[in-house]
């Protein structure tokens, strides 16, 4: 489908406001956009992020290191795994702590269950957004078997803040390995059923294909990354590129689309679901034996002077904590990069001349997490 | 033309597979659970708010009153305050309270403890309109759980 150039759609005054948000169902959380609309067609986009500010950056500045580990699992409340990990990360690679292999094949298993479980809602949510209500039972199904078995590890099924300086706070259980492992065998059938109900259904296609470009170079100039920047053709993934925690010891693949529509950043995740659950499979069966938290850690984390920084690959793209560290127990700054704000800073560019109804659907395809955004 | 046919075709097919799948899955049985007639059992490692651990012997709460959970709290929650009881080799605690409209169950008070004082409870039916019904006694807690 084309677009009509921007000349053609942008009458001289006949263009109005329209305010998608800060309450709307079809944005998940409260983030506002101030749509300029000439009709149907979006001629301008202006995000307005701000709704839910917590300040985590500056609580991160006034707390001590250990204090403020329970903040990091509810930046971006899908994918809180990867956000401890970064920041565990930061503080284990300042201070020059050693893992245990058994802690970092446990943070790479659980991270994963995260990822897809994260997914599995965006799934669920997109689809929503475009109108289909069934498959979000189905996703919401599956989600609930990775929460029970993360709960029953970790005591939450949200924020779980279940990492720690030196390893994990709690050893996983038979009972745990033995679900993931079932959990592995039941989803891979279930992917089919994915495939069949969802992905080659033709109004999907139809509402997705060619439509919403979001092209590399795009991505690159707004720092997009995850998802996006992967289907845009850009094989660019934190856990290849910059390996940390075990990653390295793993065989899988990245997904990559080049066609940079709403349909390839789909294409992507579903994926992804499938690689994760690779190294899912390996992680359990080559769990080393050991500690699960380095011997020795103090009980007050202190981290010697220095700029550090620790990159992850989250469900929604690269999380990076940068700590500046005077020596003291309370870190001197911490900067969160969060992906879901730069995923979010091309909607602008990318949406204009855009059918709204299009524009929802690409602004679904970026898969934001309010709170990651507004921090 | 031809492109109209083609996606009757496979607009069919789709519509086919979708029914198919659905149905399939109507004679399945149910996943969700009818509470409160059923309720899931809450996994050993649940978080509810926090509860003193008592001390088998005396029959008093372990806590020597150290206030290492209450500076350990990211979010002030807990205040404790103890004396030396004569007689007695330890401090322990005479107030106990826990504000659980601050608490995010961070666990970072029972990771803390020295004596293992503290632990989760399984409570997760907390609702109210008040907010002092979340402001607990926890010393009260453990002596009125004694009777
Ligand atoms: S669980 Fe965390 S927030 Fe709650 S009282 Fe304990 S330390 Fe404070
Ligand atoms: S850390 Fe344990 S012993 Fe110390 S005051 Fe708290 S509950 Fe009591």
């Amino acid at each position: 489908m084309s677009v009509p150039p921007l000349e053609l759609i942008k009458g001289p005054d006949e263009t109005f406001i329209l305010n998608l948000g800060p309450q709307h169902p079809a944005t998940h959380g409260v983030l506002r956009i101030k749509l300029t609309m000439d009709g149907e067609y979006v001629t301008r986009a202006e995000p307005v992020p701000g709704y839910i500010h917590r300040m985590h950056e500056k609580m991160g500045e006034n707390r001590t290191w250990n204090q403020f580990l329970p903040n990091t699992s509810r930046i971006d409340y899908l994918s809180a795994m990867a956000y401890t990990h970064a920041f565990v990360g930061v503080a284990e690679r300042a201070a020059g702590i050693e893992v245990p292999p058994r802690a970092e094949y446990i943070r790479v298993i659980t991270s994963e269950l995260n990822r897809i479980s994260s997914h599995l809602v965006w799934f669920g949510a997109f689809l929503l957004d475009l109108g289909g209500f069934t498959p979000l039972l189905y996703a919401f199904d599956d989600r609930e078997k990775i929460l029970d078995l993360l709960e029953g590890i970790t005591g939450s099924r949200l924020t779980y803040c279940y990492y720690r300086f030196g390893g994990v706070c709690n050893d996983v259980d038979d009972a745990f390995l033995r679900g993931t492992k079932e959990f592995v065998a039941h989803m891979r059938p279930r992917m089919k059923l994915y495939r069949d109900l969802v992905t080659d259904n033709i109004i999907l296609r139809k509402r997705l294909t060619d439509i919403g470009h979001i092209s590399a170079d795009m991505c690159r100039r707004y720092g997009a990354t995850g998802p996006v920047i992967r289907g845009a053709g850009v094989a660019y993934d934190t856990r290849k590129v910059e390996p940390y925690s075990a990653y390295r010891e793993f065989d899988f693949d990245i997904p990559v689309f080049p066609e940079a529509d709403s349909m390839a950043r789909y294409l992507v995740r579903m994926e992804e679901i499938v690689q994760s659950l690779r190294i899912i499979e390996q992680a359990v069966d080559r769990l080393p034996d050991g500690p699960f938290i380095a011997p020795k850690m103090p009980k007050v984390m202190k981290v010697p002077p220095g700029d550090y920084f620790y990159a992850t690959e989250a469900a929604r793209g690269r999380f990076a904590v940068r700590a500046v560290s005077d020596g003291k127990e309370i870190p001197y700054r911490l900067k969160l990069r969060a992906p879901s704000f730069s995923n979010l800073s091309l909607f602008e560019e990318a949406s204009r001349g855009m059918m709204l109804p299009d524009a929802l659907a690409m602004l679904g395809s970026l898969d934001l997490v309010i709170p990651d955004i507004d921090r | 033309m031809k492109n109209l046919i083609k996606d009757s075709v496979s607009g069919f097919k789709t519509l086919v597979v979708g029914m198919r799948l659905t149905i399939d899955q109507f004679f399945r049985r149910p996943v969700t659970v009818h509470y409160p007639r059923e309720a899931l059992k809450m996994p050993e490692r649940y978080r509810g708010h926090i509860e003193l651990v008592r001390d088998p012997e005396t029959g008093n709460s372990l806590c020597i009153a150290c206030k290492s959970c209450e500076k350990a709290c990211p979010s002030d929650c807990i205040f404790v305050e103890g004396i030396k009881r004569e007689g007695e080799k330890r401090k322990s605690p005479t107030e106990f309270s826990l504000d659980f409209t601050k608490c995010s169950l961070c666990g970072s008070c029972v990771e803390v403890c020295p004596t293992d004082a503290l632990r989760f409870t399984k409570e997760y039916n907390l609702a109210s309109t008040e907010r002092s019904a979340y402001l607990y006694d926890l010393l009260r807690r453990l002596e009125g759980q004694k009777k």
